[in-house]
């Protein structure tokens, strides 16, 4: 249905944390996603042109980078991990006009039913955030299942039932959890970090979330005392000769 | 927004079907031969059928695009498909007793005007419905498909009807009237576009990163270096020189042509003539309105690129 | 109600999951990879999936992205696929396809020539080896004093300033104590070979809240998520760490206990100009360094029991010598005012305050933050330490410390301000993986010669003691080897320098080679400085009409441009169709509280008539009859490289694996062959891991409890004291050599620049390249980084990760952008000393002012990696190294110096100097262009790649 779920008691609301204060942008998550679900979840994630002069493909998950150049500070890079938020009031869902787009009332899991896509594109033109690209060879809409197929299946060991995402993460950037469940590590973080949404003033009421860079600054330490007129005897080697009289 | 020529095709004709339609509901004069009759229907049956097939040429997967009349209930596409199909339907059965029966039922008539209306404005609403595109979310953008799409309708009436009298004013008139009303409409679109930005959701660069509060924020590096769906589909670029140029084209062809033509018919000199023109200039104008209609057209998604 | 019913969480992933090591780059982390039956029906199996081993103690699970497109390059279109024989000219990539017989035979032949000749003209280089234990052996086995690995333009200042002077190095041989420093630095460091233990290194510092600084030009990856940024002008980190050094000594703040305890600081340096003594150690008739006892004012062997060495004053030895303490040589040197913060702040582009900032950041780490550890241990001499104390600073560095001239001084600059900190390998310090630590003194010395049909004497690459070991001719003066290694050019090479090899053979200098002999080194591209001069210098010919370089032979999976320009093509196999040691004799996988080595194995058979690369090194070494390779009856001792990694001794019980060792497995590190070894690695996950015991954990360089395990391992035949050299007696020795007071007496041409950078206390000179031209004419400082998703990639344009780094552009600052009147999407014509090429141009903040940077080794040459034509790769994609030369810039004298760094002749590559101005309006391509190459294999298939098609089960008709 493209109605969204009534939001049950008790039901999940499964999702990303994202910590821009921690990713280097070295695109682990983005290509381990690639190799996942290319071959999981629904067709393939077709790449055009694959050795050819405009390479391009479909991808789940892609890292952007930003310059944000502080009012007195030096500009610094951040590195922005981006992938379907599954919102709650996700706009893709309602304006499908075939029911393929569909939220999960269990856990909140914003999917497409391959099947009953027609590749319309409208759901991509509604949703703010660049999370769904048709394929452009199987021709339907892909967007992250938060690998629904990975965090239910018997078949791989529990400790690996996360996203294919957040398992690949050498820094430790992406967080996965019930963010309806204010005790989750995750809703804990979002709490401890200052959590946010994108673009809230779009009212999609994203479930994933992004920790804030923590402040960064040239730290103003006072400069260490000097012992005396360094390079006096009664300086640094006086010194010297009082710390080795201590050992 | 990626500018796809279907899509443009299919507002524009559709448009001008429906219209047509809404105006044959209400009792427009229309011709009253067995062949200006067939011409008429058939102009007003082909014009919305090839628009919206050719809507289909812009799916993934048209064959499957039955289920899209499923999502009436949420879905502004499927509201639009269901809209269509049933205007079709009462346009079969008042095309039916007319072109048989020569009744040009008022019933029927009346709902099939509310319909084709509706239908028009649940296309315009697929787009206003976006607040990803806040150039697109205003009523404007209905008024404008509704006003372009009845001045289409009367321009073809006229020409059908060879410029018949209604209320004292040839249709000729009532199209350069209605002409200007959309015109007026879509001025005040554009005067609006011009100045929304991304000012009606409050949305940028800092906004959609999270990261406006630390600083002046922009892009550094694309995801990929090479282009993708979202950017081909989401971030076309126009330059300003060629959406100046289209915009004139787009008012030439689209008013002032169509007017003088119109002003020509309704001045006594061979209407069916001029307003056939008119009409093929008008469509033209549309088509290049359309087309800027999605290209200048800024999508959130921009933000991130 | 549900409609989507057909859903399945629960699908079946894949049939079988193998283990091995990953190779997509150095970092060595332990996969699993999944595979499937591939649909066909002939029970062929593919790759659904490659992840991360969640065991293995490199990446604990994690994955990054080159890892994660192994599938691509497993399945890559450029993979070559037989022996393949030059028909053309070289450099056009004309070849038919040969057997392997023939291939074999003619390699043999060629070799077995040269062998009974002249071994030396062999020079067989390999480029990202990581075998190089065996690659070496058998080169030594040959009997030919040129080989090296690629050490020698990648970061060999790194691994040779660590191992002189703490025994251990940056590079993977060490790493910080994540779980306990209070404070981290990181210099010059994008991505690195340790790249997924950083990553996770700096995420558990980040969780814990610790601070990273990192200095780096350029403000991306780690830099981007340091907590302070230091946007350093290149080539000047060593000034920036002498002047935290002097901030640190004018304090008081440097561990007194330590230094006297593990250092040479103590030691008495002869104070006697203008003889052949001055500036080396006061020895006593046993040869043991001597210092002043406190107890006595008198001077003691640094090793006497009860001696309570003194750090400073000055002392007349009996033989009537003054002599002082190195540390007071040091606090003369460090507390002179030019290393003040005011004074090297322009030079460097950091601020004064910044610097005496984090001077008082790490002293206050250091001292204030100690880690006490409840743990007692035992120290080499003795002693018993109820208590292990830790400073808890950690640093790390790589290239972007290591490729500049001055970059050796540097490194040791950076550690010995870690040593002043007294923050090596002690708890949140600095720590050393096993084997290390292994100071010179226990490592191989270099060794030269090569007498026909013998083998060497000993392993060609080592670490030199004095200035005798040079390999030098008679003279005094001509190079033993090609690339001039340990010569007067660059006398403590370790690591050989692969980038002068083709440029000297071509010269003749010192003399011409037979046969060039190359393993996965790109060096007709973006392995080499001036790329256009070296394709050249492979083509041209003599005047009898024969290439100047007679015969080249090149090993490599894929159609890389060097593959044109061989007459002989050995393809080897993928990553994940081979056998492999990753090996305690050579740069094993080990953590610091572990042990550890690891295999690859063949998880896939190949469908192409290749092999491995190692195997068919064995398969020469018996058919050239060479010593350890064949069995007395003349026939081959191993059948391949797996069997050879299973019974190859390198000394009784010494094997290329540590574990699972005798023959019933039982034993680890010592221990006979076991002809179940390789199955027993595999059952394990493709590694074996030996826990450090807890007393040995820290402080490795003196601890006994390390010693005895260590020897017990197999690693070491008996204990090896590691006196941390603050004060480099070599270099000393080196300076009286220039000063005609020692010999080998150096020759004219070399003395200045020896006694200008051959200080024995760490120190800084400005690069070379800067020094050698108008700085004026070329005002900026040009960089390149390997991006994450690439680095030390062989192979970057695979199917995916072409699409994130498909071409690059060159970053500006925007005060540059702003004087030049640059803007992005602008081109701009780039211009060294040397050359010249056309770039895209982008504008960036978030770097040092004076620095531009790009991706490095994005551009690709057309006709190359099975691409189009038009690929961004080559239309867009462009390299720097056109504008970098292997020479310097002529001095008066017409004399050219390598543009290297002059004690380990490490690539300077960051030494560039560049102006920018923007381009006219053009076409839209990168310049220098050079024509197409016929590849070997063809392009890839034009038409779209949907991988993974084959297993689904069920999608929609189309």
């Amino acid at each position: 249905m493209t109605m969204l779920p009534d939001r049950q008691p008790g039901a999940k609301a499964l999702g990303l944390v994202i910590d821009l204060d921690t990713c280097v942008g070295c695109h682990a998550c983005v290509v381990n996603c690639k190799q996942w679900n290319t071959a999981g979840y629904g067709a393939p994630l077709s790449d055009t042109e694959p050795y050819g002069d405009d390479p391009s493909g479909a991808w789940l998950n892609r890292v952007h980078s930003f310059e944000v150049t502080p009012a007195d500070a030096p500009a610094q890079i951040v590195h922005f991990p981006k992938s379907c938020l599954h919102c709650e009031d996700a706009p893709c869902v309602t304006v499908c006009p075939t029911g393929a787009s569909y939220k999960r009332a269990e856990d909140g899991i914003v999917l497409v039913d391959e099947d009953m896509c027609i590749g319309c594109g409208l759901c991509a033109w509604a949703c703010p955030y660049g999370a769904r690209e048709i394929d452009p060879v199987e021709q339907v809409m892909k967007k992250c299942t938060l690998c629904v197929d990975r965090i239910y299946n018997d078949n791989i060991p529990e400790e690996d039932r996360v996203p294919a995402c957040v398992k690949t993460c050498p820094a430790e950037a992406r967080h996965f959890g019930d963010l309806a469940d204010p005790t989750s590590d995750v809703s804990m973080l979002v709490a401890e970090r200052g959590g946010m949404d994108l673009m809230p003033e779009q009212g999609t009421k994203p479930v994933n979330k992004y920790l804030p860079p923590r402040p960064k600054a040239i730290s103003d330490m006072a400069p260490l005392p000097a012992i005396a007129e360094p390079k006096a005897d009664g300086g640094v080697l006086g010194w010297l000769d009082r710390a080795l009289d201590r050992l | 927004m990626h500018p796809a020529v279907s899509v443009i095709f299919f507002t524009v004709t559709s448009g001008a079907g429906f219209g047509l339609m809404f105006l044959m509901g209400l009792g427009w004069p229309m011709p009253e031969s067995g062949v200006g009759i067939f011409m008429a229907l058939a102009l007003a049956g082909l014009l919305s059928v090839a628009g919206l097939l050719s809507s289909t040429f812009h799916l993934g997967h048209p064959e499957r695009a039955w289920r899209a009349v499923s999502q009436w209930r949420s879905s502004w596409l499927s509201r639009e498909g269901v809209l269509a199909i049933v205007t079709l339907l009462v346009f079969g059965v008042y095309a039916f007793l007319w072109f048989f029966f020569g009744v040009r039922s008022g019933a029927a008539g009346v709902l099939m005007s509310v319909f084709a209306a509706a239908t028009v404005f649940a296309t315009a609403m697929i787009y206003a419905q976006l607040k990803t595109v806040p150039m697109w979310q205003t009523w404007l953008t209905p008024a404008c498909y509704l006003a372009f799409s009845l001045t289409l309708g009367l321009v073809l009436a006229g020409m059908l009807n060879g410029n018949g009298v209604v209320g004292g004013l040839p249709t000729a008139l009532w199209a350069s009237l209605s002409i200007l009303l959309a015109w007026a409409l879509k001025m005040s679109w554009w005067n609006r576009a011009g100045s929304v930005g991304f000012s009606t959701t409050g949305s940028s660069v800092g906004s959609a990163t999270g990261l406006g509060a630390i600083g002046d924020v922009k892009l550094f590096e694309r995801p990929h270096t090479g282009e993708n769906y979202l950017t081909r589909e989401m971030v076309h670029q126009i330059g300003r020189k060629h959406a100046s140029k289209l915009r004139l084209i787009a008012v030439a062809l689209g008013a002032l042509v169509p007017v003088l033509l119109m002003l020509g018919a309704a001045s006594g000199m061979v209407p069916t003539l001029f307003l056939a023109l008119a009409a093929l200039s008008l469509l033209t104008g549309l088509f290049a309105e359309r087309w800027l209609f999605f290209a200048e057209a800024k999508h959130a998604v921009s933000l991130y690129y | 109600m549900n409609e989507h019913v057909r859903l399945d969480t629960s699908p079946h992933v894949s049939d079988e999951v193998r283990k091995t090591t990953c190779y997509m780059c150095a970092c060595r982390c332990g996969i699993n990879v999944h595979l499937r039956d591939d649909g066909t029906g002939t029970g062929k199996k593919k790759i659904r999936y490659i992840e991360g081993n969640n065991d293995h103690p490199v990446n604990r699970g994690v994955l990054c992205a080159k890892g994660s497109a192994g599938i691509m390059q497993h399945y890559s279109p450029a993979r070559l696929r037989k022996p393949l024989k030059r028909v053309g000219e070289r450099g056009e990539g004309k070849f038919e396809e040969i057997e392997w017989d023939e291939a074999l035979g003619i390699a043999t032949g060629w070799l077995g020539d040269v062998r009974k000749s002249d071994p030396k003209k062999l020079a067989f280089f390999t480029g990202r080896d990581q075998s190089q234990s065996f690659t070496g052996w058998w080169a030594q086995q040959f009997g030919t004093p040129n080989f090296a690995a690629h050490g020698g333009f990648c970061s060999v200042n790194m691994a040779a300033a660590g191992i002189y002077t703490f025994g251990g190095a940056f590079w993977e041989f060490g790493s910080p104590d994540w779980k306990h420093t209070e404070l981290f630095m990181l210099f010059g460091v994008a991505e690195d070979h340790d790249s997924n233990p950083i990553k996770l290194g700096l995420a558990e510092l980040k969780r814990r809240g610790k601070k990273t600084i990192a200095i780096n030009p350029v403000r991306t990856g780690y830099n981007a998520v340091a907590d302070e940024w230091v946007g350093i002008t290149p080539g000047t980190d060593g000034l920036f760490v002498l002047a935290l050094v002097h901030e640190l000594l004018k304090a008081g703040k440097v561990d007194v206990d330590y230094l006297i305890r593990y250092t040479n600081a103590p030691w008495l340096v002869v104070h006697a100009p203008g003889t052949a003594e001055h500036g080396l150690f006061a020895r006593d008739a046993d040869q043991k360094p001597l210092v002043i006892d406190r107890r006595t004012g008198k001077a003691s062997p640094y090793s006497a029991q009860g001696v309570k060495p003194d750090l400073r004053g000055e002392i007349q030895l009996e033989d009537g010598r003054v002599a002082r303490p190195a540390f007071h040589l040091l606090t003369d040197k460090y507390l002179d005012e030019g290393y003040a913060a005011d004074q090297v702040s322009e030079r460097t582009g950091v601020s004064a305050d910044q610097i005496r900032s984090i001077a008082a950041q790490l002293a206050e780490a250091a001292f204030e933050k100690e880690i006490v550890i409840d743990r007692p241990w035992t120290d080499m001499k003795g002693e018993r330490h109820e208590k292990m104390i830790g400073r808890p600073v950690a640093m790390h560095a790589m290239r972007g410390i290591s490729a500049h001239s001055n970059g050796f001084q540097t490194c040791r600059s950076i550690h010995l301000l870690q040593i002043l900190l007294g923050s090596i390998d002690c708890p949140g310090g600095f720590r050393y993986k096993p084997p290390y630590p292994r100071p010179v003194h226990a490592q191989p010395a270099p060794h030269g010669g090569g007498e026909p049909g013998k083998p060497l004497a000993g392993p060609q690459l080592g670490f030199m003691r004095s200035p005798q070991g040079l390999l030098l001719e008679e003279d005094g003066v001509t190079p033993q080897r090609i690339d001039k290694a340990y010569s007067w050019d660059a006398p403590m090479s370790s690591h050989g320098l692969m980038h002068m090899v083709i440029a000297n053979a071509h010269a003749r200098d010192p003399y011409g080679v037979d046969v060039l002999f190359m393993y996965m080194a790109n060096m007709s591209w973006n392995s080499s400085m001036n790329t256009a001069g070296v394709m050249k210098m492979l083509t041209d010919k003599d005047e009898n009409g024969d290439y100047i370089i007679p015969k080249l032979i090149y090993s490599d999976a894929y159609s890389s441009e060097m593959v044109a320009f061989a007459d002989l093509v050995l393809p080897d196999t993928t990553y994940l169709e081979r056998h492999d040691a990753i090996s305690l004799l050579d740069r094993p996988i080990s953590e610091p509280e572990a042990v550890c080595d690891a295999i690859r194995w063949p998880v896939l058979e190949p469908d192409r008539d290749v092999r491995g690369f190692q195997s068919v090194l064995i398969d020469l070494g018996a058919r050239l009859g060479l010593p350890g390779m064949t069995n007395e009856d003349g026939t081959a001792k191993f059948k391949d490289y797996a069997d050879y990694i299973q019974n190859h001794q390198r000394k009784p019980g010494i094997g290329p694996l540590a574990g699972w060792r005798g023959e019933d497995g039982s034993k680890t590190g010592r221990g006979e062959p076991n002809a179940d070894q390789l199955q027993a690695y595999i059952d394990n996950g493709g590694f074996s891991q030996t826990h450090v015991p807890e007393e040995a954990l820290y402080y490795k360089f003196a601890n006994k409890a390390w010693q005895d395990f260590a020897v017990d391992m197999g690693i070491q035949d008996g204990p090896v004291e590691c006196v941390f050299q603050l004060y480099l007696e070599p270099m000393a020795q080196f300076r009286l050599c220039a000063q005609g007071l020692a010999e080998p007496k150096t020759p004219d041409t070399h003395k200045q620049r020896i006694l200008d950078c051959f200080d024995p206390l760490p120190d800084w000179y400005a690069p070379f390249e800067g020094e050698g031209i108008e700085t004026s004419e070329y005002p900026f400082h040009a960089l390149t980084q390997r991006p994450a998703a690439m680095y030390h990639s062989w192979g970057s344009q695979n199917a995916w990760l072409r699409q994130i780094h498909g071409h690059n552009p060159m970053y500006v600052p925007g005060d540059i952008c702003d004087a030049v009147g640059l803007k992005t999407g602008d081109w701009a014509w780039v211009t060294s000393h040397h050359g010249k090429i056309k770039v895209p141009v982008q504008r960036m903040d978030a770097v040092n002012g004076k620095t531009m940077w790009t991706w490095n080794a994005i551009g690709k040459r057309k006709g190359a990696w099975a691409l189009s034509d038009g690929a961004p790769e080559a239309e867009k994609g462009f390299l720097l190294n056109h504008l970098i030369h292997e020479l310097l810039p002529p001095k008066s004298d017409g004399m050219r110096w390598s543009n290297s760094d002059p004690i380990t002749g490490q690539a300077a590559w960051f030494d560039l100097r560049v102006n920018i101005e923007k381009a006219e309006a053009g076409e839209a391509e990168s310049l220098p262009q050079f024509p197409a190459q016929d590849g070997p294999v063809p392009d890839g298939a034009d038409g779209p790649l949907r991988y993974g098609a084959g297993w689904l089960k069920e999608f929609m008709t189309r």
